[in-house]
């Protein structure tokens, strides 16, 4: 059994030189407009720093992963073919991508383009795996992040395709790019935008009754003195149903599954992926180190546990889950 | 101008079968409807407590004239759900795909309907799924009647379906929200889904109401309503428009739909008419016009 590859975050320069630095095998990073799923101001890559950043990549032996993620837009198809052709102009190893419009072109244009499927895509059976792979050549399946651990493993043997898997970081509860709850509130939506709650929706009101973050003047959550309050993603806050206030969809929990590593390693998963392009290189230095070392004790037949404990902290809300690895979770 | 086509959509709900059997009825004595679609589409776990009544709805359809197309689950995840989308993939004349998975399933060159519920935004996606037997697309719920204008335009060997009336099916989870909020797990749910036929309410903290949550899917607490002028929608490329199963006052939402589609009502009558059935939240449709899905806008 081979080692697994590991996949780090890096919205910026800085951010992937500090995760290749640390130990990751793989960065992903996307260019500075709205065909990636992380379209925040302050963050992704102009072409040259592109390049760049391929360069760098490649003197330190890692490879560079451009998500070109999101729904090509209705007429606008163009751009998304720009940063396809800007990311193989780079000399990308691969491309990410989720639509089906923008694998099409990537296919026809580049037969050689190594390609990803992105989580945005949802694949999360064999057949729709087949279905990447046949129409497109798909090499790669980013899975979402609703699946069990060992429907993983039974996935592994249903298919040729290399499998990846998030292991930590931000938690989508929904299946990804299933979900138009953001765009329902504030008119984007990662699908259609590439962001979701997006922060110009984002006000905070503070009177007797606590806190409370809305969104498009929907209230998401409410908190009261002693609370500490997040951002209000929507699927993330409190909500009322049947009579009795609670987080609904998902606790505020981020994903930390160093403690099915081994389990994710066995079963023949080709590489592991973190969340959080937006989180800066601090972040990613720590996050990237933690998974080398615990890979790198799989590898040598030792026990990852210690390095599940580095990195507590870093949750959201300082909590952390195991999600849908568990099949309690659902 | 031909007029635009009425459908109605895969039921969504987890309803009893004498609900079943009296919406189908309806929708049988319905001169204005011309295709139904039937299946499961959001819970495998259902699938044995439909599947008769579904069935008989199919015969009562059938012998009105309506043509059936049956529906694809949409976001299978068990090996029994994968299993039930394989087969159906293989025994349908015409199947509405709901997720990709189906798609690897259907016989080479078999036409397919790409449901709402697939994520198709753009002319590109559409035209490649169209080179594999894609004859409509019911247009995913968050396009605008301009991106559905740039599809259309692109693709004319396409006919384009718009969701007309419903609660907006916004999202899918591995998890069950019903099961969850009962305090069990999807594996234990008890079909608690049953107890809410048009979706369990979610409030936000302000009390105000918000979403519907439905088993693992979550749609919108107000109902969908392409009010736009027919004109705008066929110049949109819209060939039919579908209505979503709910409860209520069905006779009613058909016959409002029926005289829109023949140019009896405007939007402004449409919406009018359709409040008066008293539908299961307030009229919406931002979507429409690029905007929150949640807002109600004036044509513009």
């Amino acid at each position: 059994m081979g080692s697994i590859e590991l996949v780090c975050p890096a919205g910026s320069p800085p951010m992937l030189r500090a995760a290749v630095e640390a130990g990751a095998d793989s960065v992903y990073c996307g260019l500075r407009d709205e065909t990636n799923a992380r379209n925040f101001p302050g963050l992704n890559f102009s072409p040259a720093e592109m390049n760049e950043a391929v360069a760098f990549a490649r003197d330190h032996g890692a490879k560079v992963l451009v998500a070109i993620n999101t729904f090509a837009r209705a007429g606008a198809d163009e751009t998304w073919r720009q940063s396809v052709d800007t990311a193989v102009a780079a000399g990308a190893h691969a491309v990410i991508v989720a639509d089906i419009g923008v694998l099409s072109y990537a296919r026809q244009a580049y037969p050689d383009l190594r390609l990803h499927l992105s989580v945005q895509a949802a694949a999360n059976s064999a057949e729709a795996i087949a279905f990447y792979a046949e129409s497109f050549g798909v090499r790669r399946v980013v899975l979402p992040r609703v699946m069990t651990a060992p429907e993983i493993a039974t996935l592994v043997k249903a298919t040729s395709v290399e499998l990846e898997a998030f292991v930590f970081g931000g938690l989508c509860v929904m299946a990804e790019g299933r979900c138009a709850l953001s765009s329902y509130a504030t008119g984007r939506s990662p699908n259609l935008s590439g962001v979701c709650s997006p922060p110009e929706a984002v006000s905070f009101e503070t009177d007797a009754n606590g806190l409370t973050p809305r969104l498009a003047g929907v209230a998401i959550d409410r908190f009261g003195a002693h609370e500490a309050a997040g951002y209000p993603t929507l699927c993330k806050g409190r909500f009322e149903a049947m009579g009795e206030t609670s987080y609904l969809f998902e606790d505020p929990v981020s994903l930390n599954a160093m403690a099915v590593l081994r389990d994710l390693r066995s079963a023949g998963v080709k590489a592991i992926k973190v969340e959080g392009r937006q989180r800066g290189k601090t972040y990613v230095r720590r996050v990237a180190a933690a998974f080398r070392g615990a890979i790198d004790a799989l590898d040598a037949g030792r026990d990852c546990e210690p390095f599940a404990r580095m990195l507590t902290d870093l949750a959201e809300g300082g909590r952390e889950t195991e999600g849908a690895y568990k099949r309690k979770w659902r | 101008m031909s007029a635009l086509e009425l459908t109605v959509g895969p039921l969504m709900f987890l309803w009893s079968p004498e609900r079943i059997a009296d919406y189908y009825a309806a929708i049988a004595a319905s001169p204005d409807v011309s295709r139904v679609y039937l299946g499961e589409v959001v819970c495998g776990k259902r699938s044995p407590l439909t599947v008769e009544p579904l069935l008989l709805a199919e015969e009562a359809l059938t012998k009105a004239g309506k043509a059936v197309v049956w529906a694809s689950q949409a976001l299978p995840a068990t090996p029994r759900e994968a299993r039930s989308v394989r087969e159906l993939a293989e025994a349908s004349a015409l199947l509405e795909v709901n997720d990709v998975a189906a798609l690897a399933s259907l016989p080479k060159g078999a036409a397919f309907v790409a449901g709402p519920m697939l994520n198709l935004y753009n002319q590109s996606a559409v035209a490649a799924l169209a080179a594999r037997g894609c004859r409509r697309i019911c247009a995913n719920v968050e396009l605008s009647l301009e991106a559905i204008a740039a599809i259309a335009k692109a693709c004319p060997q396409v006919e384009i379906e718009l969701f007309a009336y419903g609660r907006l099916p916004l999202a899918l989870s591995g998890r069950c929200y019903h099961a969850r909020a009962h305090k069990a797990h999807k594996d234990g749910c008890l079909f608690v889904c049953e107890t809410d036929p048009d979706g369990m309410i979610v409030r936000t903290v302000d009390g105000e109401p918000f979403l519907a949550v439905n088993g693992i899917q979550t749609l919108s607490y107000g109902v969908h309503l392409a009010d736009a002028e027919v004109g705008r929608l066929a110049a949109a490329g819209v060939k039919a428009l579908r209505i979503s199963p709910h409860t209520g006052d069905v006779h009613s939402v058909l016959a409002a739909f029926g005289a829109f589609v023949r140019g009896d009502l405007d939007g402004a009558g449409l919406r009018a008419a359709v409040t008066a059935t008293r539908p299961p939240g307030p009229l919406i449709n931002g979507y429409l016009y690029g905007r929150a899905g949640m807002l109600t806008v004036a044509e513009r």
